[in-house]
Parts: C-alpha cells; sequence; structure tokens
C-alpha cells in the first residue's frame, strides 16, 4: 500500500463518476439533435454503474450486489437505446429532421 | 492498490473524462460517437482496475460493440447532407443547463463525504466473478432476470415494429 496521498480510494471513483454524470447532464439538456442526446443519456448511465461498481469493490467486495445491479443497469441502457434509436427514426420518416426543437406536436 | 494502480486510474481517469468533453462538444455527430467508443473503454478499463472482469469484458462487447455501431447506423439513417454541423447546442438552455449541472455536480461531490460513514472493507474481491454472478442472477435475484430477459424481447419486436418501413396504403 502507498501513502495515503497518491492511494486511489473510493472518493476518487464517486467524483470521477460524478464529473461524468455531469457531462452528460449537460449534453442532455443542451444538445439540438436528438440522436446526441441519447449518447448523453448513455455517458450518464454509465457512470452510475461505474459509481455501483465502486462501491462494490470498496464497501462490500464479497457481496456482489453492485455488479448485479450494473447488469442489469447495461441490460435496460441496452433496450432504451434500442427503442430510443427506432423511435427517431420513426420521427424522421414523418418530420425529415431530428431537431428537437421541431418535435413540437404537443404545443399548441 | 498498487503504483501501477494508481497511475492506471489517473490515466484511465483522464482519457475518460477528456473522451466524454469531446462526445457533448464536437460537432460533427460521427466524431462524437467515436470518441463515446473511447469513453466506454475507458470505462472497461476501470472495472478492470475494480476487479470487475466480467462487467468489463460486457461493458466492452455491448457498449463499445453493439451500442455504438447502432448509433453510427441512427445517425447515417437520419441525416442529410454533410455531417459537419450535425451536432450543435441550443445556445439559449446553455445559461440554464450551467448553473444545474453545476449544482448537481456540487451536491454529488458532497455526498461522497457522507460515504466515509461507511468503513472500507479490507476483503478482497473473489477471482471468480463470472461464476458468483450467475449464482446470484439465477438464486436470488432470478425474477428481476426473467424480467429482464422479457425486456430486451419486448425492446426487440417495438425496434422492429416502430422502425419498420411503413408502405403507403397499409
Amino acid at each position: 500500500m502507498s501513502n495515503p496521498v497518491v492511494a486511489v480510494g473510493l472518493n476518487h471513483f464517486i467524483v470521477l463518476s460524478a464529473l461524468l454524470f455531469a457531462v452528460g447532464l449537460f449534453g442532455v439538456l443542451t444538445k439540438r439533435n436528438a440522436v446526441a442526446v441519447l449518447i448523453c443519456i448513455e455517458l450518464m448511465l454509465n457512470a452510475v454503474n461505474l459509481n455501483l461498481v465502486a462501491v462494490n469493490k470498496f464497501i462490500t467486495p464479497t457481496a456482489f450486489i453492485g455488479q448485479v445491479f450494473a447488469v442489469f443497469v447495461i441490460t435496460v441502457a441496452a433496450a432504451e437505446v434500442g427503442v430510443g434509436l427506432a423511435i427517431i427514426i420513426a420521427i424522421y420518416r414523418n418530420r425529415l429532421t431530428v431537431n428537437l426543437d421541431e418535435f413540437d406536436w404537443l404545443k399548441w | 492498490m498498487s503504483v501501477w494502480g494508481v497511475v492506471a486510474f489517473w490515466g484511465l481517469a483522464a482519457v475518460t473524462l477528456l473522451a466524454a468533453l469531446l462526445v457533448v462538444s464536437l460537432r460533427n455527430l460521427v466524431y462524437s460517437v467515436l470518441w463515446l467508443a473511447v469513453t466506454f473503454l475507458g470505462i472497461a478499463g476501470l472495472y478492470l482496475l475494480l476487479e470487475a472482469d466480467f462487467l468489463a469484458f460486457v461493458q466492452v462487447l455491448i457498449y463499445a460493440g453493439a451500442v455504438c455501431i447502432m448509433v453510427i447506423f441512427a445517425v447515417m439513417l437520419t441525416q442529410q447532407g454533410g455531417m459537419g454541423r450535425t451536432s450543435l447546442f441550443n445556445y439559449r438552455n446553455v445559461q440554464v443547463a450551467g448553473p444545474v449541472v453545476l449544482a448537481v455536480f456540487a451536491v454529488m461531490a458532497g455526498l461522497a463525504g457522507v460515504l466515509d460513514r461507511y468503513a472500507v472493507s479490507t476483503e478482497r474481491v473473489p477471482p471468480d466473478t463470472v461464476g458468483q454472478l450467475a449464482v446470484m442472477l439465477l438464486s436470488k435475484y432470478v425474477v428481476a432476470f426473467e424480467v429482464a430477459a422479457v425486456l430486451l424481447l419486448v425492446a426487440l419486436v417495438g425496434a422492429i415494429v416502430l422502425a419498420r418501413e411503413v408502405k403507403p396504403g397499409e
């Protein structure tokens, strides 16, 4: 074990995943292209997974609950990206655009 | 964690964060997706560092492989003309999103301190992660496992139905 100043602990991973989550959230809130928003949601989900695995390693290394949850998050994220892209393609066929500002059917 | 583990952490963290920033800031959506693959590979490396080797392989296979290819296909199917300015910012939203994102990050980083109340375990992760995961998925979490299987099937059928070409008069 090296000295505590350079050792990498749980907090390093938490802050890293918080940074990744913040980058993804910024993209979700500001991007105009629907596909770009979906990409940024994937970034956020990956940040959450990193958090789960880090907590699993540092606090309950033998219980594996964090890794099981990460597996489920990956499954749901794969389903989400598949359906999301299909919806974007279907909308593109109707409107010939993927710009979120022009998806305004629910406005009057 | 050994000295090399520390070096690997900082290297992988820098690569992952830089690639994530490029994903958000680049204007060409295809380049964005390529940097997204780099981000996913960096996270896979971090999983290896956290002794979650099965998840690292899953990350490479599903995210860096399947998801990136699928997104590239969707980009190609939904763009006309050049790719140069396909991923722009909505500048009206940037002024609102900046403070919101900073506040969310501050809260999350602050909550990291709360974790100190949980004792860091001195045990090691067992080397056989796949076997442990398999036993858990097929015993305690078997219902969630089966629901996830059904969810994937539903998502598959739903994606096909949604993206299918609709012929006029059908």
